[in-house]
């Protein structure tokens, strides 16, 4: 287990107070001016350096991310940082931790990030329905503007920098980067075609990273303790420690910081009390949120959290978000579920999207019921492979993985399911047309 | 489009709504919201600014407030947009009602992780008190939705209503809220075992000394 000294979020289940003297107490905007005088390049260099990869589901690289940004923005143009705190993906729920019982990790992070992709300021996209954590976030950053840690000159740096706080109003499609960017610019929230991407041309036109909160959050404690203590957790492209998400069928749900790399097995044991009615229950989980593929229990059980681990069984880490079901699911049921999840949460920008999640969804409900023919089977599987990767953004994608995932390890219950339906193995009464 | 709301008659919410304006205290928080963006960028309060339409509306109405077309109408000229611009915005965002609904707005999460903690069960127990999917009870007390994932999935199943989020349900617990509710007894938000927000039941297994002092942990650091 991950021993609580070196855990970054330290108040992340808020038995203490989320108010500046507290988090000052825990270590939060301890020097930061210091930090910021190694020198913008020097940041960079040591994020890269530390092997993060972005928290939000893609795992992109974040300082190779932040070297994307102009080094010297023009006075009509300057860089922005946008903070995605969307949090929306089923199964999510660690940003929502850090923001009500954090938040100055998030504001410092924020900052030194900010300065070091020299950006003019920081919005921080925060989902609607996170009302009292907003609140909670408004006030901290009101409090680290009093104190002088943000605004003109930042913390004594002589870097002037803003963080303004956005709230969403619910649209899950708003997590992805540019669609984020639309509706922070007051539009609808409509993925943007790429290129240009936002390193170019993003917020307001100009050069704009947009990053998860985690990715950000951890930033200060990793220059602090250096990069080389971030590197020495997880397997070797899976570098730090992460916040997993553990939701269904356990005997504990919990969000919990852990390396990365632990295995499916120990995390359950140690933090979640193991799976309801023990192992020999288990039937799948589902790794990474609602987008991954689902996992059956012989595949996960003794593998690696990580990003290149879950690749290897066919899915993803995408959030860390650890969807655990357990023999008594209706299997097709919770996939299907995620499909009408799509279906309601398409943008309606792109057609195999918009006309796709809806029939998928139609189609996964007669799997559900047993009243689809088995040769449908193949149709719906034909289906997803043509919404995938037809679309702008990746939502097309995330609604047909997890149907793929369903067909490849759980395609003889749908089967069992239509062939019980019909009353065993004879062919349909036919109807009269008349 | 059997999920779309059925939008009031215009003639009678433009009678009703049709003088609407912020009032002194929003007023002042809308300058604050304008604040936080570029000059020529007005547009980017569209989403605070119908929010905070929406609860003035909720607060003349003692509802949740909804936003009717004069309202929406009111928002685009204070950014100085095209009316179909933030239209579109307040048909594209769940948060934003286009029809009137109750006191309290019931959003029951039926997303997986919800199902999988027993979501069939609160939806259960609010229909048992009379709460239907989509509707307003006739006393106005209660608007049923549900809602997709609300991210409290270590928290589930859980619901939010108006502004606060009550997680770790069953059937017997949403009864019990809902009758609080409409008797008007004071309800806890959070989770409803007593739990300590996602921290697992029972108690951490894992930063023990946070529960009784803010430690430092930096002292260990070696």
């Amino acid at each position: 287990m991950l021993a609580d000294k070196d855990r970054i979020f330290t108040n992340v289940y808020g038995f203490q107070p989320w108010n500046l003297e507290a988090a000052i107490k825990r270590g939060d905007w301890d020097d930061t001016k210091g930090l910021m005088a190694r020198g913008q390049d020097a940041l960079i260099d040591a994020v890269k350096a530390s092997g993060l990869r972005g928290r939000g589901g893609a795992g992109f690289p974040t300082g190779t991310k932040w070297s994307f940004m102009p080094k010297e923005p023009k006075p009509d143009r300057p860089n922005f940082l946008v903070i995605n705190a969307d949090e929306s993906e089923p199964g999510s729920c660690k940003d929502r931790e850090i923001i009500r019982h954090d938040p100055h990790k998030l504001i410092e992070g924020a900052l030194i990030a900010g300065y070091a992709m020299r950006a003019r300021a920081a919005y921080i996209y925060i989902r609607g329905e996170y009302i009292r954590e907003a609140e909670v976030l408004f006030a901290a950053v009101a409090e680290a503007y009093d104190k002088g840690l943000i605004g003109k000159n930042a913390s004594g740096s002589g870097y002037d920098f803003d963080v303004f706080v956005h709230r969403g109003a619910g649209a899950y499609i708003c997590g992805e980067e540019t669609a984020m960017l639309e509706s922070l610019e007051g539009k609808k929230g409509q993925p943007r075609l790429k290129p240009p991407f936002p390193a170019g041309a993003g917020l307001y036109g100009c050069p704009t990273t947009v990053n998860n909160v985690e990715s950000i959050a951890v930033v200060p404690t990793i220059l602090r303790r250096s990069p080389e203590w971030f590197a020495s957790f997880g397997a070797e492209g899976n570098r730090g420690t992460k916040l997993f998400q553990i939701s269904g069928h356990v005997n504990k749900p919990c969000v919990v910081e852990e390396a990365m790399s632990i295995t499916f097995r120990e995390l359950i044991e140690t933090h979640c009390g193991g799976i309801r009615g023990g192992w020999d229950n288990l039937l799948a989980v589902i790794p990474g949120g609602s987008s991954v593929p689902l996992v059956p229990a012989a595949e996960i059980m003794d593998c690696p959290m990580d990003f290149d681990g879950l690749k290897k069984v066919g899915s993803g880490l995408g959030t860390a978000a650890i969807i655990v079901m357990d023999k008594s699911t209706d299997i097709v049921r919770a996939i299907s579920r995620l499909s009408y999840f799509y279906k309601h949460e398409s943008c309606g920008q792109c057609t195999p999207c918009r006309e796709g999640t809806g029939w998928m969804w139609r189609v996964m409900e007669r799997m559900r019921t047993g009243d689809a023919d088995i040769s449908e089977i193949d149709t719906l599987y034909q289906v997803t492979k043509q919404v995938e990767g037809h679309t702008i953004c990746a939502l097309g994608d995330a609604a047909a993985w997890p149907i793929q995932g369903l067909i490849k390890h759980f395609r003889p219950e749908m089967e069992r399911r239509i062939t019980e339906k019909r009353g065993g193995g004879l062919s349909p009464m036919m109807e009269a047309a008349e | 489009m059997a999920e779309a709301p059925k939008i009031p008659d215009e003639a009678e919410t433009r009678a009703r709504w049709g003088a609407f304006a912020w009032n002194d205290e929003n007023q002042k928080k809308a300058n604050e919201i304008l604040g936080r963006y570029p000059k020529g960028r007005e547009q980017s309060a569209s989403i605070p600014f119908l929010d905070l339409a929406q609860r003035q509306v909720g607060a003349e109405t003692q509802t949740q407030g909804w936003l009717p077309v004069p309202v929406i109408e009111f928002v685009a000229r204070q950014i100085g947009v095209p009316y179909m611009r933030v239209y579109e915005v307040a048909t594209f965002y769940t948060m934003f009602n286009m029809a009137p609904v109750g006191r309290y707005h019931v959003q029951v999460c039926g997303t997986t992780p919800c199902l999988l903690g027993g979501s069939d069960d609160v939806l259960a127990a609010c229909k048992n008190k009379g709460l239907i999917k989509g509707r307003t009870t006739p006393d106005g007390l209660f608007t049923l939705t549900e809602v997709e994932c609300l991210g409290a999935c270590a928290n589930a199943p859980m619901v939010q209503i108006n502004d606060d989020n009550f997680e770790d349900l069953d059937y017997d617990k949403t009864s019990a809220l809902l009758e609080a509710l409409a008797n008007g007894t004071p309800v806890t938000p959070g989770s409803q075992t007593g739990r300590r927000d996602s921290c697992a039941a029972g108690g951490p297994t894992n930063l023990v000394a946070m529960v009784d002092e803010n430690h430092d942990y930096r002292g260990e650091w070696a």
